[in-house]
């Protein structure tokens, strides 16, 4: 469904990403772990059309995507659920679910829909978003990330700056839509809840993947090696 | 003194009308723009330059105006505006202040320093008799032009897919654009649709008053303060900030008749001291 290849990418003179390899399976759930400043956020950047790469592809069921603005990548099915939810705080939480269907693109997520697999969030559908707690307004921005009909489902730190009581509320959300045949990436900080959720992993370092394994068999010594660069 | 006191009302209606374009950008947009009071005048010179070239109503002018208007905002965001955004405060302010400068000398230039107005015939005389009160239709027509553009914005910008598109984009344009919103397209409409609307305030301004270069930055004035007595962000506070002005305005003239616009300002002044926030502050800033 996802297949990168040899991606670079830069922050102005700044170089992040250095040949970037990645391929997700159609309905896989990944783990992309990494310290900070491996790469994570400018991956999703280059993916979603935020960061224009200098070289490599990204593309999506077949498509390729490398190079186009957010909102023509957005009508291919790709979503991002951005770090720190940045949800519009003056639009209600129905507005901000609303906003995420302005692509139009066809598929089986709408309102009602989301509403079912969220009823928290149905109970404060009139509510501006900011009255919201952080694991609720969590769940918002998942559910409009889902309102655009992404086939892609890019997560970026869902659990940061949450309770951990939040995050389990977020993560079991999250569970429910394993099966829905949405391919899905991770980005997360937390290594053991980030291999309890996905089906594989892909560890990040100094801007290319140096080590990915299917999560149920993950070595962590392995994978704490290749996290902090040590052999 | 009744009839002073709704003659000021009616009056605040159309400095309302003043601010509903301001109150767009400055509330919705959260994009200053200096020249607002500048494009008034200069829809009120275009509605003139059509008058006298092919002889029709005022009333018949605006839907001319109105779209050209809409045009010029769009170019103006599209070309000018735009390139001052997330870039801090102070851009924004000194390029819609130069631009204010160049617009009247432009209109300088184009259309003399003559005082002009609208002629609106008829209507400008016509009164009907309420009781001992005697109001003008043409006052009574503005207000009931203003609730109905009022009205209109305040549905487009509150529940229109057009209308969350601005809202968003005001809030985050990173993140609008993730969702496919084409927020440089989305602001250039709402820009237009500002301008568009301060056309029909200056034409009904040009019919019962005179105008020339170097009156807009008084309707800006006034534009401002009716925006920030009702408060930010709130379309219908727009409407009763701009009325407010109007009636202390009409209760100074009472007063000593030079008084009417100190007395105004007075009003504002305490407004904003009291409620800083405006009547009707529906959020605050994220």
């Amino acid at each position: 469904m996802i297949s990168i290849t040899d991606l670079r990418a830069a922050y102005g003179p700044l170089p992040v990403l250095f040949g970037l390899d990645l391929n997700v399976a159609r309905g896989e759930t990944l783990a992309l772990i990494g310290a900070n400043g491996a790469g994570k956020t400018t991956t999703f950047a280059v993916m979603t059309g935020r960061l224009k790469p200098q070289a490599g592809s990204v593309s999506v069921a077949g498509r390729d995507i490398a190079g186009l603005t957010p909102m023509d990548i957005v009508s291919h099915g790709l979503a991002l659920v951005p770090e720190g939810r940045q949800l519009f705080p003056s639009l209600t939480v129905e507005e901000n679910l609303v906003v995420g269907a302005h692509s139009r693109r066809a598929g089986a997520w709408h309102l009602e829909r989301v509403y079912e697999i969220f009823p928290t969030v149905a109970e404060f559908r009139k509510r501006p978003s900011t009255a919201l707690s952080g694991g609720q307004q969590q769940l918002v921005a998942i559910g409009r990330a889902l309102m655009s009909n992404p086939e892609v489902l890019l997560c970026d730190e869902l659990s940061l700056g949450l309770s951990p009581a939040a995050v389990d509320v977020v993560y079991s959300a999250l569970q429910k839509l394993r099966g829905a045949g949405l391919t899905t990436v991770i980005v997360e900080q937390d290594i053991a809840r980030a291999l309890a959720f996905s089906d594989r992993f892909a560890c990040m370092r100094h801007g290319r993947i140096v080590l990915s394994g299917s999560s149920t068999a993950a070595d962590r010594t392995e994978i704490s090696n290749a996290y902090f660069g040590m052999r | 003194m009744l009839e002073t006191l709704i003659n000021g009302a009616l009056v605040g209606a159309l400095y309302g009308l003043y601010g509903l374009g301001l109150s767009l950008c400055l509330g919705l947009m959260r994009q200053i723009n200096l020249a607002h009071g500048d494009f008034i005048i200069f829809s009120a010179f275009i509605a003139l330059q059509l008058m006298t070239h092919f002889g029709i109503h005022p009333l018949l002018a605006l839907p001319i105006v109105a779209p050209i208007m809409f045009v010029v905002g769009w170019l103006l965001q599209r070309f000018v505006m735009e390139r001052t955004l997330g870039r801090g405060e102070m851009p924004p302010i000194l390029v819609s202040f130069g631009l204010s400068v160049i617009l009247q000398n432009v209109m300088l230039e184009l259309f003399s320093a003559d005082t002009k107005s609208l002629d609106p015939g008829a209507l400008g005389t016509a009164a009907v008799n309420l009781g001992s009160v005697a109001i003008g239709v043409l006052p009574l027509l503005t207000l009931a032009v203003a609730v109905g553009i009022f009205a209109l914005t305040a549905a487009v910008f509150g529940s229109t897919r057009f209308g969350r598109a601005v809202r968003a984009t005001s809030d985050n344009e990173a993140v609008a654009q993730l969702m496919g919103i084409r927020t440089r397209r989305v602001f250039a409409n709402a820009m237009g649709a500002a301008l568009a609307i301060s056309a029909i305030a200056a034409i009904f301004y040009g019919m019962r008053g005179t105008f020339d270069p170097s009156t807009g930055p008084e309707r800006m004035l006034f534009a401002f303060e009716a925006v920030i007595l009702g408060g930010l962000g709130s379309i219908w506070g727009t409407l009763a900030g701009g009325i407010i002005l109007g009636i202390a305005q009409a209760a100074g003239t009472l007063i000593i008749p030079s008084l009417g616009p100190l007395v105004g300002h007075i009003v504002f002044l305490i407004g904003l001291l009291l409620m800083p926030g405006g009547l009707f502050t529906k959020r605050i800033r994220a």
